[in-house]
């Protein structure tokens, strides 16, 4: 069982994610009457027990009304008092609380809540149909079986009465959407729905008035009811996972601690600093604007930024852009732009003109609808005409040609594409892979290109000892003890991968931008980079090579050189293998050192890879092989891909990912293995192959009753009949996805590069 | 056939009934978090409120 068990990694992440009382409270909502609202994100809850536990961490601490965890958004709501007996309370202590409990806690702000609006609008009207078809169907039952004449009348009416508030509540989706496109001059696969169900409601009502036989009350509700459940089903998907997706960490902070010219501090809001505001930032805290340092020293981590995997030392003077990670030392910053001017906006500016490419992309629903209503429209037309030119009779001819348009409504169409994805995404959920929308699984099924960013994508962007290079077997030793006393990555690194007993010293202290530093009697250890441990008599070995040097000295004599790595993903080979293997072709685009690039690239066995590219590049590349006739999947996580996820054809992200990479990616896999890539693009083909093979189930129905229904052969019954088991078929197909999941061999399967061609007849 | 005058009604007012009842669960928020309802049958106890 994997529930509830944390590897050591997310447990060292836990002590980096503290955040001020004054943040927090920031971050909440006043409810009045002295309460609060926080809403937590926490990516890590999994099962009941994981709600228990947190809910119950929470409501130890006095000041905490209530907490209610949400399993499918994956968030906490907790209600706190301001104060108690009039001391105000520190809010910080509900994300210390849960991070005790084992589980990473993130503050996010919620978005209007308009998004469940329409879902609980699309579950109302589908409880308003269901009521109706019901109702409807129970009195057409009667009528078939025999009413006479007045009791058919009767029933008629009140079938009339029960479907005339239905079709106006539950049908204004449709009727809304049919309008907006006709209005601009396009047609889609509300057009047909729209008509069908108005005419036919006319007809009926005609019909009624003047004591027909046949109404189709019964037909034009239960049609909307079939359908509103595949635009729920469909809302409901993309919903889930843009819940789980915004409500990850956010990169950008949410404010910082200004200094007034007075020297006393205060936190603002992000939005609030202003051009010339001296900030302070503490070790482990994000630049929120671009900027330069006033004082101190300190390492930034750029990963996220640029792709530049080791930290880099700044001190007076140096720039600092927004989003990167303050590491080793405190520092007192300068602000050069102003939120809405840093670089973190101007990548998002970029974003936005990128994503032209995929605004272009047509939803095989769409692409189905362009072919199939003009088709539809037009036999109903000429049946009319035939009938009323042939027969003579144009009553029987209107009654022709609704009995067309009710038949041929795409009723299994309409379910044929939405059902498919909420399975897949169903299945793909599991595997721990969110996606964002429908299209993204059809534009995944066609993607024929893999590009993979380095730095946290194809990698971790977190390093590991690869090498040591020393005559002194105790110096490992004494580089660990040096190294458990500091937070640096490559620190971590080196505690992390050796095994020998750590030495203990008299005193350490660490120097940002440089190392650590020790005293051992009369001995001094330094361990750092080659300027640092060695003044410039030491020549670093390593200046062109992919790896991080590190160097311990004793009193200034060189005694030990140590070199890192960036680890690679889990996964990455068999991911890289796998795609390989089904035909598609793998890349790297980085913004890292160019020799670091091809390091990993040759570990991976991928022939093409680009390094030292701006994010500007990274989109040109795209586009280039886009110009190819390529679809490109774009797998990348930091600030700096986004705007080439947003370019791609489609994209995908981890979860570690920065806020806006997971914003522009179609899907985000929150487990840590790259085998997500395979996986997520063989149940997409297999998905992209169960809707052709419901088109053809939905076209087939179709070729079968539209004979019937122009020869005036089709009862009511045999359309209600007909629909209702076409629309039943068309979901039983889309239920094999399941069973394909759970075949253990998953290999990608389906043509590659071929786009489910839509031929409705 | 007079017994329809009052059947219809009847059946007519369970169904608004059971839509009612519907309605009523959708606005008091049971279909937010449909997976952590299937979990939440199996604690033992209601742990979101504070006993006063």
């Amino acid at each position: 069982m994997t529930c509830c068990t944390m590897d050591a990694e997310s447990v060292l992440a836990l002590s980096t994610t503290s955040s001020s009382a004054e943040e927090v409270r920031l971050a909440s909502q006043p409810l009045g009457e002295g309460l609060r609202q926080l809403d937590l994100s926490v990516p890590d809850v999994h099962c009941g027990g994981c709600i228990s536990t947190i809910e119950r961490a929470l409501l130890t601490l006095p000041f905490v009304k209530t907490a209610r965890v949400n399993l499918t958004a994956r968030r906490v709501t907790c209600v706190y008092q301001e104060e108690i007996e009039t001391r105000a309370t520190d809010p910080s202590k509900i994300l210390a609380a849960i991070n005790s409990a084992g589980y990473r806690a993130h503050l996010f702000t919620p978005s209007a809540p308009e998004n469940d609006k329409t879902r609980n609008q699309l579950l109302l009207a589908i409880g308003v149909s269901g009521f109706a078809t019901a109702n409807i169907m129970l009195l057409s039952v009667s009528v078939w079986s025999g009413a006479d004449a007045a009791t058919r009348d009767m029933f008629h009416w009140i079938s009339a009465m029960i479907a005339a508030p239905a079709l106006v509540y539950a049908g204004r989706f449709f009727f809304k959407s049919a309008w907006n496109a006709l209005r601009h001059g396009r047609t889609n696969m509300d057009v047909p729905i729209s008509l069908a169900v108005t005419i036919s409601y006319a007809v009926s009502l005609w019909e009624t008035v003047h004591h027909g036989e046949h109404a189709w009350f019964d037909a034009s509700v239960s049609l909307l009811f079939f359908l509103l459940i595949g635009r729920t089903l469909d809302h409901v998907m993309r919903e889930k996972a843009r819940a789980a997706i915004n409500g990850l960490a956010r990169l950008a902070p949410r404010g910082a601690l200004l200094i007034n010219p007075d020297g006393s501090r205060r936190y603002i809001a992000v939005e609030e600093i202003a051009v010339g505001d001296e900030i302070s930032i503490a070790a482990g805290e994000r630049v929120p604007v671009d900027s330069v340092v006033v004082s101190g020293e300190s390492d930034v981590d750029l990963s996220i930024v640029t792709g530049e995997s080791s930290p880099v030392a700044v001190a007076s003077n140096s720039e600092v852009s927004s989003g990167a990670m303050n590491l080793t030392g405190s520092l007192v910053l300068r602000a050069t732009r102003i939120a809405k001017n840093s670089l973190l906006s101007e990548i998002i500016g970029l974003m936005e003109a990128a994503e032209g490419g995929r605004a272009r992309y047509r939803r095989i629903a769409d692409r189905a609808a362009a072919l199939y209503s003009p088709v539809v429209h037009l036999l109903a037309l000429v049946s009319f005409l035939a009938w009323g030119i042939l027969g003579g009779d144009w009553k029987q001819a209107m009654l022709v040609a609704v009995t067309v348009l009710i038949i041929t409504c795409p009723c299994a169409l309409g379910l044929a594409v939405p059902v498919v994805q909420v399975v897949a995404a169903g299945e793909l959920f599991r595997k721990g892979i969110m996606v964002k929308d429908g299209s993204a699984l059809e534009r995944l099924a066609e993607a024929d290109t893999v590009a993979f960013d380095k730095t946290g994508t194809l990698t971790m962007g977190s390093p590991r000892l690869v090498g040591v290079d020393t005559m002194d077997e105790s110096a490992t030793a004494i580089a660990r003890g040096l190294a458990e006393h500091s937070r640096h990555p490559l620190s971590q690194a080196l505690v992390r991968d050796t095994e020998t007993a750590p030495i203990s010293f008299d005193s350490v202290t660490e120097i940002p931008g440089g190392g650590l530093k020790a005293r051992n009697g009369a001995d001094i250890y330094r361990l750092g980079n080659t300027a640092f441990a060695g003044g410039t008599s030491f020549v670093p070995r390593t200046a062109d090579s992919p790896y991080s040097e590190v160097v311990l000295s004793k009193n200034g004599v060189d005694l030990a050189r140590f070199f890192f790595d960036d680890t690679l993903r889990p996964g990455a080979y068999e991911a890289t293998d796998r795609l390989g293997a089904a035909g598609l072709e793998t890349l790297i685009v980085s913004g890292d050192r160019q020799t670091v690039v091809d390091n990993t690239a040759h570990a991976l066995g991928i022939d093409r890879a680009f390094g030292s590219l701006t994010p500007k590049q990274k989109v040109e590349e795209c586009q280039r092989l886009n110009g190819q006739g390529r679809r490109v999947l774009m797998v990348g996580d930091g600030i700096n891909d986004a705007p080439a996820l947003a370019a791609a054809h489609v994209s995908m992200a981890p979860a570690t990912a920065s806020d806006i990479g997971r914003q522009a990616a179609d899907l985000v896999f929150f487990n840590e293995r790259l085998d997500a890539v395979p996986e997520a693009i063989a149940v997409a083909r297999r998905s992209a192959s169960l809707i052709r093979q419901n088109f053809a189930l939905a076209i087939g129905y179709n070729v079968l009753a539209v004979p019937i229904a122009i020869a005036g052969l089709a009862t009511p019954l045999i359309a209600a009949v007909a629909m209702s088991t076409s629309s039943i078929i068309v979901v039983t197909n889309a239920l094999r996805l399941n069973a394909f999941g759970k075949r253990r061999d998953m290999k990608i399967r389906g043509g590659i590069g071929r786009s489910a061609e839509v031929k409705a007849a | 056939m007079n017994m329809l005058i009052y059947l219809i009604p009847i059946a007519l007012l369970m169904g608004g009934m059971g839509l009612l009842a519907f309605l009523w669960s959708l606005k008091s928020g049971q279909y937010d978090d449909l997976q952590g309802a299937a979990w939440r049958i199996l604690a033992e106890d209601e742990t979101d409120e504070r006993k006063p």
